[in-house]
């Protein structure tokens, strides 16, 4: 029965998102205001019907429903209930399911916040992100029904699978569901802009909290993958430049790409063309990851069913969705005007070099990723492209855009002076690369001009965005501490960001340069070493767990004589998907992880077994969220909520932006 | 305008390329393997160490190599296939017994069923590496000047029995 209320749920939530998709549209083009009255209840009502079909299918899950085909597959009474949960977007059916949940979540969101908007723009949007809508929910209801029952119902399900029975796996989805499609807010926006023909800097204004919230889920949810690559393959690594991976990392890319852009399109009125388009580009960007990732055509690490029929649906929705929006562009961005002039040195240009550089990322990345399809397509062979492509060419283009993390934000809009740059800016690159020629001497005694060039990078990051921060406080003329608070939200969310960035960066630097890595035999008593810590093998022992058994080593780490940690890195067998799996032991601290993985048994009691010494390999993952947190803080900076609240007016705004030499846009 | 339909254009593009990539199959990687002569190897049997099984064993007559181990959830779905392909004497099969334990095997056949002529025990999968096995189940078609004519990966089904197997082993072996 309940599967039943789940399925009709989702019906009732299409109507409603047809509802939702035509009638504002049409209303807000003929003026009707009672048509336009329709987005808001639809987009709540269908919010509604979706939650309720998730909760149906979650319930099925929780008791063990195997009459539900999905819940059979994907499910086994062994299961922990946590995986139980979280096994509900653990294949296909499901996860279609979370998409939409997260999609009308946003829509609900959007009705909440956007009371300021003017109606017919605020029609438009919600009524855009109910077609995407119908598009979600259609494919799930023709293709990829999540209730479909078996009859009779199996005794036992068939199990989630191992890989994703994992804490990072119970909160990676979501959050990277939650950051692509949070992207389509943004291009709703852009949609109803082209539509209303209003592109402005209000239009800007209103779209950069949206744009910044959606980039911090997706920011986390990458950084969540890497954390369960890491923890979970048992091979140390971190990033696979997997097809999958770089279908999350090029929407990131284009979403930052997008929020620098909105910056320029907000306060200088330029670059609205470039900033429209890369608000379509980014939501494309994330359709195309769900299609690759739910299609098949390339081969990943992440194996999903493949289906040609749900492919060619996804291949249709993405035609036309991104097909017309593209069109939709070609026919009214000619007449939007490019806004503001600018000199060839100015923070303009710094942003859109920053933009050309990211979006040039993405496009190389794209192209590896998909290169093996189109040779494979033009019969001209298989071939795969591995991480010496992706490294090849991301890396030099990363590197002039971390310069400009330094330079971009001291430039003046409009016009800026290379003599005054320069002079601001020389302590800041002697310093960095006084680190970078030292700090590796300290770390590992030793160095190298890459390391020395990633650290100099990785410094300048850091001092730079603090030397930014003071330049706020010496232009606010007042004692620092009243300086400090007086800055805005924005600000400190920049400097947060880009202090990330420059922590990732020594992070990668150090631990890939300075790991080690031993894959040795050992037998019980055994001990070895490894960057001055020993390691001692006390054999394996039989464990038991809810739904696998495991084979648990047991390592006691030591250094000069003093205990570090124990450490249990396990082998593990599920009964149902018999697959073995590896669950490795690290031992984290702030500066280095001790990482074990077992490999295969050997013979007398001796196995295969890989240590690695990896160090600041946590700062691959602070630096992101120090990301998150500036995304965090800049998406809610004041002046959006005083935008927001109708009538709060600009006060103290403008002047509270130093840099804004932009007449303020109108709040409403 | 024309400027302006740029993007629109490149995604007609792609979307082109999407579509056919639709209709191939990825993960379809044709063996090396196929047509070249089967990798050389001498193995201890599964049952009787004391005894060797080697590529010469091979010749002579048409064969199925079934790569299998006790831990692998495929080789268990394809088993009844194997059994009842035995059962029917058209072509004698060989297993080899893939980075496993003799006890757990052996425990394995008792319980499900014995289809095969005889199994080599690959303990570390040395010899699965020769193969390019990457990962089991595998099935190989030998002829027999000891050539390796066809690989399938993943568990077998009725269907790549009859429709594809089968057929080949009887042109194999009236050639």
């Amino acid at each position: 029965m309940i599967p039943e209320i789940g399925q009709f749920a989702l019906s009732i939530a299409l109507c409603l998102a047809l509802l939702q998709g035509v009638m504002p549209l049409a209303g807000a083009q003929l003026g009707r205001s009672d048509w336009m009255a329709v987005a808001q209840p639809a987009a709540r009502g269908q919010f509604l019907f979706v939650v309720i079909a998730f909760g149906c299918l979650t319930y099925a899950f929780i008791v063990h429903d195997f009459t539900v085909l999905y819940v059979w597959q994907n499910s086994n009474t062994a299961l922990p209930l946590h995986y139980r949960i979280s096994a509900v977007w653990g294949g296909h059916e499901g996860s279609l399911l979370l998409w939409a949940l997260v999609l009308t979540a946003w829509t609900f969101a959007v009705t909440l916040f956007s009371r300021s908007l003017p109606a017919e723009f605020r029609a438009r949007v919600i009524a855009v992100m109910g077609l995407v809508s119908i598009g979600m929910l259609l494919f799930m209801l023709a293709t990829s029904n999540p209730f479909e029952r078996v009859f009779p119902a199996p005794a036992e399900g068939r199990d989630l699978n191992p890989l994703l029975q994992d804490p990072g796996l119970v909160v990676h989805p979501p959050m990277l569901y939650m950051g692509y499609v949070g992207m389509s807010v943004a291009f709703a926006f852009a949609i109803a802009a082209l539509l209303g023909g209003h592109l402005d800097a209000a239009w800007a204004r209103w779209s950069r909290p949206w744009v910044t919230a959606a980039w911090v889920f997706l920011t986390i949810g990458i950084m969540l993958g890497s954390w369960w690559a890491y923890h979970e393959l048992g091979w140390g690594g971190w990033w696979f430049w997997d097809p999958v991976e770089n279908a999350s990392f090029m929407p990131w890319l284009v979403g930052t790409a997008l929020i620098h852009s909105l910056a320029v399109t907000e306060k200088r009125g330029a670059f609205k063309n470039w900033t429209v388009l890369l608000a379509i580009l980014a939501f494309s960007l994330s359709l195309l990851g769900t299609f690759l990732v739910r299609s098949g055509v390339l081969v990943s690490v992440h194996a999903f069913a493949n289906d040609p029929a749900r492919g060619i649906y996804i291949l249709m929705f993405l035609t036309v969705v991104v097909g017309g929006s593209l069109l939709l562009y070609a026919w009214r961005a000619p007449r939007v005007g490019s806004g503001g002039t600018f000199e060839p040195i100015s923070r303009e240009t710094a942003l859109l070099v920053n933009n050309i550089l990211l979006v040039v990322a993405a496009a190389t990345i794209l192209l590896g990723t998909l290169y093996p399809l189109f040779l494979d397509a033009l019969g001209l062979g298989k071939i795969s492209v591995g991480p010496p492509y992706f490294a090849a060419v991301f890396v030099p283009l990363m590197l002039p855009l971390v310069f400009l993390i330094g330079v971009g934000p001291l430039a003046r809009w409009k016009q800026a002076r290379i003599g005054e740059l320069a002079y601001r800016l020389r302590f800041v690159l002697i310093a960095a690369i006084a680190l970078g020629m030292l700090v590796p001497l300290t770390v590992a005694g030793m160095n190298t001009i890459l390391v020395a060039v990633g650290i100099t990078l990785g410094a300048w990051a850091t001092i730079s965005a603090i030397v930014n921060l003071a330049a706020y406080v010496q232009r606010a003329h007042r004692p620092w501490p009243r300086a400090l608070a007086g800055i805005p939200r924005g600000i400190y969310g920049m400097t947060c960001a880009h202090l990330g960035i420059g922590v990732f960066i020594v992070g990668v630097t150090l631990t890939s340069a300075f790991e080690v890595e031993r894959e040795l035999r050992m037998a019980p008593g055994d001990a070895t070493e490894l960057a001055g810590f020993a390691f001692q093998f006390h054999g394996v022992r039989q464990v038991e767990g809810p739904n696998y058994m495991a084979r648990q080593g047991r390592f006691e780490v030591t250094r000069e004589g003093e205990a570090v940690a124990t450490l249990r890195p396990e082998k593990r067998i599920y009964r149902v998907q018999t697959s073995p799996m590896t669950d490795a032991a690290i031992d984290s601290s702030f500066f280095r992880d001790l990482y074990v993985a077992l490999g295969e048994p050997l013979d007398r009691g001796a196995w295969g077994v890989r240590l690695y010494y990896k160090p600041f390999v946590q700062w691959l993952w602070l630096g992101p969220l120090m990301m998150a947190l500036g995304g965090l803080l800049a998406a809610s900076d004041r002046r959006y909520r005083v935008t927001a609240r109708q009538h709060a007016g600009l006060r103290g705004d403008a002047a509270s932006v130093p840099t804004s030499t932009a007449p303020s846009p109108g709040g409403a | 305008m024309i400027r302006y339909l740029l993007p629109a254009t490149v995604f007609v593009v792609l979307v082109v390329f999407l579509a056919v990539g639709l209709n191939r199959d990825p993960t379809r990687v044709p063996s090396p393997l196929i047509d070249k002569p089967a990798p050389t190897f001498a193995l201890p049997l599964l049952k009787n160490p004391d005894q060797t099984l080697t590529h010469r064993d091979l010749q002579g007559e048409v064969s199925l190599i079934n790569v299998w181990a006790s831990w692998c959830g495929g080789c268990y779905e394809e088993h009844p296939i194997l059994v009842a392909l035995a059962r029917s004497h058209q072509v004698p099969i060989y297993g080899l017994n893939y980075k496993d334990q003799r006890a757990k095997a052996m425990e394995w056949l008792e319980e499900y069923g014995d289809p095969y002529a005889a199994i080599a025990f690959d303990e570390n999968g040395r010899v699965a590496i020769d193969w390019g096995v990457y990962g089991a189940p595998e099935t190989f078609v030998v002829d027999r000047q000891g050539i390796i004519r066809y690989k399938h990966i993943g568990p077998l089904t009725a269907e790549v029995v009859q429709d594809t197997i089968l057929p080949l082993v009887s042109r194999l072996q009236d050639g």
